[in-house]
């Protein structure tokens, strides 16, 4: 029995793996190949030795792969972040921008947009707007006993709210030409992203990835709730801090490369737990890969049509629909 | 495993709830906290859970304050079942159980290890709910939901047993099957149990040590036949009674309120 009891659960997780990976991978082929310049299997094998056409050298080495790894790094960043915060709060609607990160980085970002000041210092400065924006609400949360879930979440509301408005304001007074730019950074884009980005990114996105995992027991046993959890040696100020921490990285470098998208880290952790169920331990691995796949298949649709759409409201319009399926397909089976 | 508080106060404000609490609890000994609502019964085990920090006094376990060691050093000692548990959806018995294993694991363990393993089956076997193993905690009645928290309880290895108010969601027949089922573990594995228990004659009945809550203060502490007694239960709960000896001991029959 107890055997049978592990084979469900890692003949369920392997599947949901494969289904994952060879997704991923199908996506990423045709993510190279597809474009302004298509390109066949053999071109690309080609390119990928430095050999034959060196516009599509050029193309493989300097678009097209590091425009696919930004969008992997970004989608697993945001999976993670929104499974960490959702296991943390205990509340499904979490995401990786409800402790402010959205609000604080869209402000400076806005603000810099706007007057017009050092705007090739956003990404750094949306970088620091999320942390910020995170820390105080993370001390506003302090209460008896520790860090609360509830004074998190509403002070995350407030604070993104009083951010929101000022962000309006900007907005409202400004001219034209810069509210689409603005904009364009709000709704986000993974338009132009190169080897610059990722290099400055990826390593400590990398390394935030894998302490996300190890942090997975800790959000197993505060989803028994804050007694439970200092009774089975968690302290909530300590664990809070640090998943609220390695949350906040996540985001805050995904916002720094690519805006704001939302969306991925909201929706991909609840159809992750629908494939394997409430354990972190495979949750918060799984949610990276998922974000992964449906950010970089989101920005092959969004460069598929005559105009190239933000890769932000692709991720809503494709992403909607695909978790309606699986809320359905996993309610239906919850009752059988 | 002993357990002393020593003048201890605390509550959530400013303001104690608690205060000057002092008593010695001995290995194998079971102790239920009883007193009116309000008298500060769960705020007490809150304290002595860590839960809660004192404003004045210590907790010691083994002659170790609970305050100054880690959570983790305490948690490998002492669990808690406190009184109302979150259930995430679709969590197995198994691995809810799996999880009281948290104390003893290291930082970068990511399954349950041979001896965790041991420990969770034992924990199992305890409490009696072996066939429920593989199903979600969410579908269990709450006689065998409770005894899944228990066997989580217990798959920490605890020497003490921390519980608030065990019984108030089950039926009378699931009440006595879970003190029962403590009152096994308490003499056969010499576990110190402390419970909050809300009604009286269960609470004698069952433990071997009774302390009485008045205002968030202890009126009186002894042995359940000493503590037992008209004038005790005439002050700390407003009623006048009658102690009945009973084939079960000193059981109380409630005449009417003061």
């Amino acid at each position: 029995m107890h055997k049978a009891n592990q084979n469900i659960i890692s003949s369920r997780l392997l599947l949901a793996v494969a289904i994952l990976t060879i997704a991923l991978i199908f996506t990423l082929a045709l993510s190279i190949s597809q474009g302004a310049v298509p390109m066949s299997l053999s071109d690309i094998w080609q390119a990928l030795l430095h050999k034959g056409d060196p516009l599509k050298q050029t193309i493989l080495w300097d678009l097209r792969m590091p425009r696919i790894l930004a969008s992997m790094l970004v989608g697993a960043a945001l999976g993670m972040s929104g499974a960490l915060l959702q296991g943390m709060l205990r509340n499904s609607l979490a995401s990786p921008f409800i402790l402010g990160i959205s609000a604080g980085a869209g402000l400076v970002t806005v603000a810099m947009i706007v007057l017009e000041l050092w705007t090739a210092w956003i990404p750094f400065a949306a970088w620091l707007g999320a942390i910020f924006t995170a820390i105080t609400v993370i001390f506003l949360g302090r209460g008896q006993g520790g860090i609360r879930v509830e004074k998190l979440i509403l002070g995350g509301v407030a604070v993104s709210s009083l951010l929101g408005a000022l962000q309006s304001t900007l907005l409202l007074l400004a001219e034209d030409g810069r509210v689409q730019q603005a904009l364009n950074w709000l709704i986000g884009s993974l338009n132009g992203r190169g080897w610059n980005e990722v290099k400055v990114a990826a390593p400590y996105m990398l390394v935030a990835l894998v302490a996300g995992c190890l942090l997975a027991r800790w959000v197993n046993v505060l989803a028994l709730g804050d007694d439970l959890a200092v009774g089975l040696g968690v302290s909530l100020v300590r664990s809070r801090i640090l998943i609220g921490a390695v949350a906040t990285l996540l985001a805050a470098g995904a916002v720094s490369i690519a805006g704001l998208i939302g969306f991925v880290g909201l929706v991909v952790p609840h159809g992750v737990r629908l494939l394997v169920g409430t354990d972190y331990r495979l949750c918060l691995p799984l949610s990276a890969l998922g974000g992964a796949w449906l950010l970089t298949f989101a920005d092959l649709l969004s460069r598929l049509g005559a105009v190239e759409l933000p890769v932000g409201a692709v991720t809503a319009l494709l992403g909607s629909p695909l978790f309606i399926w699986l809320l359905y397909r996993g309610s239906g089976s919850m009752n059988s | 495993m002993s357990l002393t508080v020593n003048n201890l106060s605390g509550g959530y404000s400013k303001k104690p709830i608690v205060r000057n609490i002092n008593f010695d609890i001995n290995s194998g000994e079971w102790l239920s906290l009883v007193g009116a609502n309000g008298s500060g019964k769960s705020t007490l085990l809150k304290l002595i859970s860590r839960i809660l920090s004192p404003q004045k006094g210590r907790v010691l376990l083994d002659g170790k304050a609970i305050h100054n060691q880690s959570a983790v050093e305490v948690a490998q000692k002492m669990a808690l079942l406190p009184q109302q548990q979150t259930v995430p959806a679709g969590l197995t018995v198994y691995q809810l159980v799996g999880l009281g294993r948290n104390p003893h694991q290291s930082w970068w363990q990511w399954e349950l290890d041979a001896q965790d393993r041991d420990k969770v089956e034992s924990a199992i076997h305890a409490v009696g709910i072996e066939k429920f193993r593989n199903r979600p905690v969410e579908r269990l009645s709450g006689g065998e939901r409770q005894r899944a928290f228990l066997a989580l309880a217990l798959a920490q290895n605890p020497r003490v047993l921390l519980l608030d108010e065990p019984t108030t969601y089950l039926d009378l027949r699931y009440q006595l099957q879970l003190l029962e089922l403590l009152k096994k573990l308490n003499e056969e594995q010499d576990l110190t149990i402390i419970t909050v228990l809300h009604e009286l004659n269960l609470a004698a009945r069952y433990s071997n040590r009774l302390a009485m809550l008045f205002n968030g203060e202890i009126l009186v502490d002894g042995d359940t036949d000493t503590v037992m007694n008209p004038e005790n239960i005439r002050q700390v709960f407003g009623l006048e009674v009658v102690v009945m000896n009973t084939p079960v001991g000193k059981q109380i029959c409630p005449l009417r309120a003061i």
